[in-house]
């Protein structure tokens, strides 16, 4: 394995993996500047944001090239996290409900930004 | 692999699903990695959870919250004479971070190459762009404390948890930025000055400060997607 001597890996790999990169980084930050809305909206900054997120563990971090039991070890707890953000966007839905129901809609009233 | 060999029966080292038992059932070391990466990986996945808790609490307060999000296209804008480009900062600052990571990838590449002084420079180039990096968030937290009014209490353009959150995120991921341009260079040091080299020439701390500094820019990934563009 890879490891043993350490990890090296042909320089181009890394710089094809930081071209793509700048190039989905480019593409998300498009999806704000084309005003994209909708449904489309999440659905491509979630697309965009594992893409890179995948690419910097994989390669980068030289996950791609590591024992399935260190994967399995680092990446298997995370999923843990999905159930919270489940349990709190419930959460956060019933507390919305119950402050417009108690004390009524928003009365703010937003200014613009300066710049 | 000697002791591989040595196993009833298994000559080499398996890999797959059947590696994992493998791996886990030998009544020793699990990870064949340095103990140090093991310990940065082991590091980061609980940075990973305290950074998802920052999240998942932000997403929990922007739901529940009856007022108005303040739009972060809008509030991040900068105007550069003309109309304000929207989020043009934190796109500079996303590239700033990209490009950061790439010399620390060539960075832990030429250190397994042994070559000091490629790996001296790269490293001393990703903490010249980290700083970078934390000097425009500075500049970003100023223009919104001093000229937007954002407070963690409240802010005249929307929900008062927009300030809490965003300070609370990006000051604690400024500050893993700040720690990590500190580490990058006391290694790069090291390097130059040859105190890895007296070790027995292993550079595979360069990997190791290499992980950390890979995860503040995938941390960055989320709060850009999350935080900002949302």
């Amino acid at each position: 394995m890879a490891s043993a001597e350490g990890q090296q890996h042909p320089i181009r790999i890394y710089l094809w993996i930081w071209l793509l990169l700048f190039v989905v980084s480019f593409f998300s930050y498009m999806v704000d500047y084309l005003h994209i809305q909708g449904v489309w909206r999440p659905t491509l900054i979630l697309i965009f944001m594992f893409v890179k997120a995948g690419f910097i563990i994989a390669i980068f971090m030289h996950m791609k090239w590591e024992r399935l039991s260190l994967k399995f070890a680092i990446m298997g707890p995370p999923a843990a996290i999905l159930v919270l953000i489940w349990l709190m966007a419930m959460e956060g839905g019933y507390v919305e409900t119950n402050r417009v129901e108690h004390y009524g809609e928003s009365t703010f009233v937003p200014e613009s930004p300066h710049h | 692999m000697s002791e591989a060999v040595m196993d009833a029966g298994i000559t080499t080292e398996p890999g797959g699903t059947h590696g994992i038992a493998y791996d886990f059932s030998r009544d020793k070391q699990v990870f064949p990695v340095p103990w140090g990466k093991a310990m940065m990986w082991i590091f980061l996945l609980s940075d990973t959870f305290i950074f998802s808790c920052f999240l998942v609490s932000y997403m929990m307060v922007r739901i529940s919250t009856t007022d108005p999000w303040p739009l972060p296209s809008e509030v991040f804008a900068l105007s550069f004479g003309g109309d304000p480009i929207p989020l043009i900062l934190i796109a500079i600052m996303t590239f700033v971070l990209i490009t950061s990571s790439g010399t620390m990838a060539m960075a832990v590449n030429m250190g397994y190459r042994k070559d000091r002084n490629k790996t001296f420079w790269l490293m001393i180039a990703t903490a010249a762009l980290g700083a970078c990096f934390v000097g425009m968030q500075a500049f970003e937290w100023t223009k919104l404390i001093v000229d937007e009014g954002v407070r963690p209490w409240s802010n005249p353009m929307g929900a008062a948890q927009f300030g809490s959150s965003f300070f609370m995120i990006t000051g604690f991921h400024g500050l893993h930025v700040s720690a990590g341009v500190i580490y990058l260079l006391v290694v790069a040091m090291r390097v130059k000055n040859g105190f890895y080299e007296r070790r027995g020439g292993n550079y595979e701390i360069v990997e190791i400060a290499g992980l950390y500094w890979h995860f503040v820019d995938l941390v960055w990934v989320f709060i850009f997607a999350f935080f900002y563009l949302w």
